[in-house]
């Protein structure tokens, strides 16, 4: 009877100490899980995206695209280069602008701008765009990624911070097909 | 001297009790038909495991895992440190290596049936074995972190994003933050260093645990047959009764095997060198065609050619059917045949998949859907050509290169191959269609009627039509010259009149 007693005492501490053990591992979870998930409760709302120049108006001759760069709003300390971005600028008549994102709507390789044939290339799986950024051909299922930009001032500042992706609800947000404008 | 080393020997085994167990497991008895070269692949991919273990801890002493610094330590290594090149070379060859024999050790098991009864687990952890060696390659080429690497991530967030609903949320999590930064290189070291390793290692002791309580597979006999309830008494009497040791009797060709593999990693590594790193990982450089490690080739071959529509459902649920079949595989034929002379679909199904993967990669070793983005302006049009073409026809050459055609379509043997190659295309178009597919494009051409210019429409379709071998004739529309020839019919009979 005492024998029973003592080896149920036993087999309770041990079911304590499993329980015990339980609800540390758990409050230490809650830590632990939102350090693992921070960069994406930090993202909701779009909080990664903010206004960032990328040059003046004057920069952009009217009816042509070229290369405009720019430095990620969010920024850590040991990211090196891989901050600084690269867009496409087209202006289309006076404080008319496209601003096109160098990921290919496929795969997100850099597209490059062929002003003598008005089109954007991917060297990768061969992805062509209008230079409205529309689709032209190949295997990419939409248009460019556009940001949406602000003329202010002769400053010409686009709304950008996360990387494009199809699949991103940033890429759907600022880049709706784009109107087939000519 | 030599009583001196037994008797430590003995004063560590008193404590370690380690001596007993290993000779046991060394020599415990195999089926004689075993020790085959056939049987070498499994401790061929443990070698080179071992290998990837030392030369990766090397290659940490001097590696930055740091977006601003990797390169940079890269080039330390290759460059400025003594035979850090080298070491850098058998880390890198050492993984084509592995994924190359866990491939081959995977078919060889499957074609013995090695994966039925009763060792379905093993198998198993073999396919998430595999699986990790692809994780680890694809860490390893993030970490040199060059071009290719960032736009490989690029990629990589790509295809995740398109996962339903948690695609966003699974490409910040693999990116550690917004964007390809920093905080991305160091989750991918992470996992490259201590996450996937720390499993693989867990699991390398489980398959090989599970090796020695099962036996190895026997070398399987057309005709005999698996059947649970009799299967292990059977093996039983093939090892004890006429089995013999695994050392030394089949051993042997294992060390051989072994030491063989890895002189083949270094010399690959002395010939070839170190893999890249290619330019640096600057987002503002765009003049780059990223392209995968050789083991991923197939992958980026298969997303140029299927059709846009299918690449999406292909991506997201083509790995799960691959990897639900190979886990499953054991538990739908658990028993009966082994032998691969008797199982034509087992073959069968590993020759499609070697012929596709094999094809698909050769394919992505010239990139026939790539545009050559350079073709417009550097490939000369062949004098052929040229030879006795008249003035309207030398400007829409011209136009055939400025306009950048060149890129999509090769004459003379140069130029892209995204689109036909256009020698003889007045053979197959006439002028007018030829027109509308300039104008229009369509079949995977864009339209260039809004940047071409009448005059230059004109010039490149009078090029095109040049574009026939001798003595073929161009292609003519047939109900356009009966019409032509019977207006003039006509005309003839009302002038007669």
């Amino acid at each position: 009877m005492s024998n029973e007693n003592t080896i149920s005492r036993r087999g309770l501490f041990v079911k304590i100490g499993v329980l015990f053990n339980g609800l540390v591992a758990t409050a230490l979870a809650v830590p632990i899980v939102r350090f693992v998930l921070s960069s994406v409760t930090r993202g909701r709302a779009n909080a990664y995206l903010s206004w960032v120049p990328i040059g003046s108006v004057a920069d952009f001759p009217e009816g042509e695209t070229r290369l405009a760069t720019f430095k990620n709003p969010y920024v850590m300390p040991t990211d090196g280069k891989t901050v600084d971005t690269a867009c496409w600028v087209r202006r289309v008549a006076g404080d008319q602008f496209q601003v096109f994102a160098v990921n290919c709507a496929h795969l997100g390789c850099p597209v490059r701008w062929f002003p003598q044939s008005g089109l954007f290339m991917c060297p990768c799986h061969g992805g062509a765009y209008y230079r409205d950024g529309s689709r032209a051909s190949g295997p990419p299922e939409r248009g460019l990624f556009e940001y949406p930009y602000k003329v202010q001032d002769g400053l010409v500042t686009i709304q950008a911070g996360e990387l494009p992706t199809p699949g991103s609800p940033t890429a759907s947000l600022i880049g709706r097909k784009p109107p087939c404008a000519a | 001297m030599r009583r001196l080393i037994t008797q430590t020997g003995e004063w560590f085994d008193r404590r370690l009790q380690l001596a007993a167990p290993i000779r046991e497991a060394a020599e415990h008895p195999v089926p004689r038909n075993t020790a085959s070269w056939w049987y070498v692949f499994g401790s061929a991919a443990l070698t080179v495991f071992l290998l990837q273990l030392v030369t990766g801890i090397l290659l940490a002493l001097i590696y930055v895992p740091s977006a601003s610094e990797a390169w940079s330590s890269l080039q330390a290594l290759n460059h400025d440190v003594a035979l850090g090149w080298f070491i850098r070379a058998m880390h890198g060859w050492g993984s084509n290596f592995m994924v190359a024999i866990v491939l081959i050790h995977m078919v060889q098991v499957f074609l013995f049936g090695a994966y039925k009864f009763p060792r379905e687990l093993t198998w198993i952890l073999g396919v998430f074995l595999l699986l990790m060696t692809l994780g680890m390659a694809f860490s390893g080429q993030v970490l040199r972190f060059d071009q290719d690497a960032y736009w490989g991530l690029g990629i990589g967030a790509s295809i995740a994003s398109r996962i339903p609903i948690a695609g966003p949320v699974i490409v910040k999590l693999m990116l550690g933050g917004p964007i390809i930064a920093g905080a991305t290189l160091s989750r991918f070291f992470a996992l490259h260093v201590f996450v996937i390793p720390g499993m693989l290692i867990g699991f390398v002791c489980l398959h090989l645990l599970m090796v020695l309580k099962l036996g190895i597979n026997e070398w399987p006999m057309p005709g005999r047959l698996v059947k649970r309830a009799t299967y292990e008494n059977e093996y039983h009497q093939l090892t004890r009764k006429y089995g013999a040791p695994f050392v030394p009797y089949a051993i042997w060709k294992d060390l051989f095997f072994a030491a063989f593999i890895l002189l083949a990693v270094a010399a690959c590594a002395l010939y070839f060198g170190p893999f890249g790193p290619t330019g640096r990982p600057d987002p503002t450089i765009i003049q780059t065609a990223p392209k995968p490690d050789y083991f991923f080739l197939w992958l980026y071959a298969l997303l140029s050619l299927l059709p846009p529509s299918m690449e999406t459902p292909a991506l997201l649920i083509g790995p799960v059917i691959a990897i639900a079949a190979l886990v499953l595989l054991p538990f739908l034929s658990g028993e009966g045949e082994k032998s691969w002379r008797r199982r034509p679909i087992a073959v069968l199904t590993v020759l499609l998949v070697a012929i596709t993967l094999g094809t698909l990669t050769h394919l992505s070793g010239y990139t026939p859907w790539s545009p050559h983005m350079n073709a417009w302006s550097s490939d000369p049009v062949p004098a052929k050509f040229l030879h006795g073409t008249t003035a309207l026809q030398r400007q829409g050459a011209l136009v055939f290169q400025l306009k950048q055609c060149r890129n999509c379509h090769s004459i003379g043997e140069s130029g892209g191959q995204r689109g036909p190659a256009l020698d003889s295309v007045a053979v197959r178009l006439t002028q007018d269609q030829l027109i509308r597919q300039v104008i229009q494009g369509g079949g995977n051409m864009p339209a260039y009627g809004k940047n071409l210019s009448p005059a230059e429409t004109t010039a490149l379709v009078a090029f095109l039509e040049t574009l026939h071998p001798a003595g073929q004739t161009p292609a003519r529309d047939a109900a356009l010259t009966e019409a032509q020839a019977e207006g003039q019919d006509k005309n003839k009979s009302v002038s007669v009149q």
